[in-house]
């Protein structure tokens, strides 16, 4: 099939960015999206023109790097599913397909399609964590925790940090993320003696990076791809309310 | 050059507790005076980082990534072995070891290897102490599930994501000291070189990926724990950024190569279906407990896999291999499909495929039962070929995984270079030929977490290391060279892309250097590999500048080294006439095909020494020695 492809070009920060207009010639509906934007670049290449720069790395969907929105949609229209496991079987012969970076004041981008997403590393900072350190842990069993527990914990823990929530929410809100780390941590007894000042330190940490708040559009829950639920920042809220009404604080 | 293992003397089980008495230590509050560079941040990297600086260590870390969070041991899917023998089915540290050393066709370190397995158990507890989830049983206990080439249960997991949970908890803990500002992380830099000083690795050469500036950074020791090579391949289940560079400017700058031809191709992956395509997907090997592996018995069958009775199918692994069945160990699984795919029984369009059917399974254990263990692994792969695995068979073939050779290390984990260190994939030690399934993610821990936190304080504390600055020549002079490198890369402005050179580097590995390799392809590949390499460096197009962001130049730098480093592994393949593991000479195999070693001239780890630009390598020798075990001819029936 051929496809138009309109693609944000923008050469770094500093500069303005606009949108360029590209063929896509003979795309296999069995490429990946980002296999489809490589066979453009290696023409582009040839062509004397400057590659897209997209970030990527794993390519099966778990590494969190790759991500852009695709249609005004993050990781374009199939649920579940990061833009390296998108396939172009999604798409029909003639299609124009936009494609942009994640747009969010806490992710600056730094060329074409690739974004500054450090701001969730600061955010882990604050206490996405359990603070032991290495050696003297207690036998594995020592610590039993309920199967259901176990799952609800790992449901969380499966966020691969892409930032599609943050893109997809109108106020840019990075709440999926961030409640996603502390539904981990909190369904483990691991978790119980931080948990106050981990969510006091998170959500500090959201808004000193400039992320919006959540107002339950709920299209963070849509756009992840790991499906992680909106359940999750219930959870931040929660938590947050009761550490403040306990006088917690994160020092 | 000398190779000095020092493998500690005493019995087997006692080395390394007898070792850590014997080795000096670093006094407490002396320990913020060494610093010490990390490169990498996966399993291995992110563990030693964390660890080092809770011991007091100021450390600098760098990844190529935009986080610590993304290294490529977050793709392990199935899980992480440990000798806790939770299920009372016979396991122990002693079995977890002679699994690995059998498992690796007697070709790793024997007291590396036991070493390994008695960490096994103090990992699971560490990472269970993080908040990391792994599976449970209702009644609060740990599960285990089993892998291949063990017939103990003893994998731990987290669905089919153990090693992006267990990697989690290690940048977690990175991140609790970053953020206590005891560990400075440099995101989004790359390691180009090594900067030696007085015979020491004193720091690194790197460049920031976004500016582009060329910087340098010292230490008193320096660490690297950059993952395996696989990607010399092209096409292999390795992240795209995964590279070999940092291992390969290590050799350059003095650190013997061990073991180079040990490449592992792993048996359950999608198979290739176009020209496009960019890299190989893993199915976890744990779909091995329920799936059963099969090609039609006759030729040329292309009948859809479910009109196929059953008398008509050929369950080869289960036919040949009786006591391990579907769960044999990965180079023996592999070559396996090879053959029935060679005799023209494969299947899918290319002809390249074997079937992993789950049939059976969801008829004995209802589908919801096959859903929760294994419904993210379906979802992949369904994602992909547009196919349901849950009413038509996998299609799988074997790909590229895994690289069991690397930097040489002694029992310390130092390189041949004083003061470097490899961690994790990035070094040959504890796997010999052939790594088991659920082994990487304990290794990468076991290194980070438990061994190198002990051995770098003898080095340090040896003393003899003088301070260093980067304002000095050895970090200018290096600084230089790769600038003018760089330059040089942009400068020749010809016609072939990065990866339409870097497909045909793979396409010769795969072909001359795969699962099976002879005399006659290897001398073949001997006189591809430089000719490709001459015209990567007249004939590349390198577009873009040298201060900016510029994806095509760090492929560019990248692939300059593959192409040096596949030659080294040919090399070392054509020396070793021997079969063992996953390095398969087609000239050693027993009348039945299987691998055939040559213990009497190949009991030794191959660790190759840079002679120069242009000048053949030099083999030095380390003899393997078992006090242990007896060597004896795998046997998987």
């Amino acid at each position: 099939m051929n496809l138009k492809l309109r693609v944000w070009r923008q050469p770094s920060g500093k500069d303005t960015g606009r949108l360029e207009t590209y063929e896509a010639r003979d795309v296999s509906p069995d490429m990946s999206f980002l296999e489809m934007l490589d066979v453009v670049n290696e023409e582009l290449i040839t062509t004397g023109k400057r590659p897209i720069a997209f970030d990527h790395d794993c390519r099966e969907g778990i590494c969190g790097s790759c991500g852009m929105m695709i249609n005004g949609v993050a990781h374009g229209p199939q649920r579940a599913t990061a833009t390296c496991q998108l396939h172009m079987r999604t798409f029909k012969d003639g299609d124009e397909i936009l494609i942009e970076p994640w747009r969010a004041q806490a992710f600056p981008i730094i060329k074409d399609l690739v974004v500054d997403r450090s701001a969730f590393d600061r955010i882990i900072q604050r206490g996405g964590y359990v603070s032991v350190n290495t050696g003297g842990a207690p036998d594995g069993n020592d610590i039993l925790i309920g199967k259901s527990n176990a799952d609800n914990a790992m449901d969380a823990a499966a966020c691969i940090g892409c930032g599609a929530c943050v893109a997809a929410c109108p106020n840019a809100s990075s709440s999926l993320f961030t409640g996603a780390k502390i539904t981990h941590l909190g369904n483990l007894p691991q978790g119980q003696p931080e948990r106050d000042r981990r969510v006091i330190g998170m959500v500090e940490q959201m808004d000193i990076e400039g992320f919006g708040n959540c107002s339950w559009f709920g299209e963070c829950q849509e756009a992840c791809p790991k499906e992680i639920s909106i359940d999750v920042i219930k959870q931040m809220n929660h938590d947050y309310v009761a550490a403040s009404a306990r006088g917690s604080n994160n020092e | 050059m000398e190779l000095n293992s020092k493998v500690p003397p005493g019995p087997l089980t006692e080395k390394w507790d007898q070792h850590k008495f014997d080795i000096k230590l670093v006094n407490p509050a002396n320990k913020r005076k060494y610093s010490v560079i990390v490169v990498g941040s996966g399993l291995a990297g992110a563990s030693a980082a964390a660890t080092l600086s809770e011991l007091g260590y100021r450390i600098k870390c760098f990844c190529f990534q935009d986080s610590p969070r993304r290294a490529h041991s977050i793709a392990a899917q199935g899980g992480i072995n440990a000798a806790k023998n939770y299920q009372n089915d016979g396991d122990s540290v002693f079995r977890l070891f002679y699994d690995t050393l059998k498992g690796g066709d007697f070709r790793s370190r024997e007291a590396n290897s036991y070493r390994l397995a008695q960490l096994s158990v103090n990992i699971i507890d560490q990472c269970v102490a993080q908040g990391v989830p792994f599976a449970r049983e209702y009644g609060g206990h740990l599960a285990n599930r089993s892998f291949g080439g063990a017939q103990v249960s003893r994998t731990f997991y987290a669905r089919g994501q153990t090693g992006q949970q267990l990697l989690l908890g290690a940048y977690q803990a990175l991140e609790k000291q970053i953020a206590k500002g005891l560990v400075t992380m440099y995101p989004r830099t790359e390691m180009l070189d090594l900067v030696m000083i007085d015979g020491r690795a004193r720091g690194i050469v790197v460049r920031n990926l976004i500016t582009g500036k060329i910087e340098s950074h010292a230490a008193d020791a320096v660490v690297l724990a950059t993952g395996g090579y696989s990607n010399v391949f092209y096409l292999s289940t390795n992240a795209r950024g995964s590279n070999a560079t940092a291992i390969w400017r290590a050799y350059k700058r003095g650190a013997a190569f061990a073991n180079p031809c040990y490449t592992q191709i792993h048996p359950t992956c999608i198979p290739v279906s176009g020209d496009y395509q960019s890299k190989l997907t893993l199915m976890s090997e744990s779909l091995r407990n329920d799936g059963r592996v099969w090609v039609p018995k006759a030729k040329g069958d292309k009948r859809p896999p479910n009109e196929i009775p059953p008398a008509e199918r050929d369950y080869y692994l289960e036919r040949k291999y009786p006591a391990f069945g579907n769960l044999g160990p990965r180079d023996i699984t592999s070559r396996a499909a090879k053959e029935v795919c060679d005799e023209g029984r494969g299947v899918g369009e290319s002809g390249r495929g074997v079937y992993l059917d789950f049939a059976d399974a969801i008829k004995r254990l209802g589908a919801d039962t096959i859903s929760e263990r294994y419904g993210n692994l379906f979802e992949m792969y369904e994602r992909i070929t547009a196919e349901n695995p849950y009413t038509v068979p996998m299609r799988i073939y074997p790909a590229p995984h895994y690289t069991m050779g690397g930097l040489w290390v002694d029992y310390n984990l130092m390189t041949t270079v004083p003061g470097l260190y490899a961690l994790g994939e990035a070094n040959f030690s504890d796997h010999g030929a052939n790594r088991l399934g659920a082994s990487a993610l304990m290794q990468g821990l076991a290194d980070g977490y438990f061994v190198i936190p002990y051995t770098i304080g003898d080095y340090l504390a040896r003393g003899g290391i003088n301070s260093v600055n980067t304002d000095m020549p050895e970090f200018k002079n290096t600084e230089r060279e790769i600038a003018e490198r760089t330059s040089r890369l942009l400068s020749i402005d010809g016609k072939r892309t990065v990866d339409s050179i870097h497909r045909e580097l793979g396409h010769i590995m795969w072909d001359y250097c795969g699962m099976s390799r002879n005399d006659a392809g290897l001398h073949k590949a001997l006189e591809l590999i430089p000719q490709l390499r001459e015209e990567f460096w007249t004939d590349v197009n390198v577009p873009g500048s040298d201060v900016e962001l510029n994806q095509a130049l760090e492929k560019a730098g990248r692939v300059s080294d593959f192409l040096e480093l596949g030659e080294l592994m040919v090399r070392d393949a054509l020396n070793r006439t021997e079969s063992c593991g996953a390095h398969f000479r087609e000239e050693s195999q027993t009348p039945d095909g299987e691998a055939l070693r040559d213990d009497e001239h190949f009991a030794y780890v191959a660790a190759w020494e840079y002679a120069g630009a242009d000048k053949t390598p030099i083999l030095n020798k380390e003899p393997l020695e078992f006090e242990s075990i007896h060597l004896s001819t795998r046997n998987y029936k």
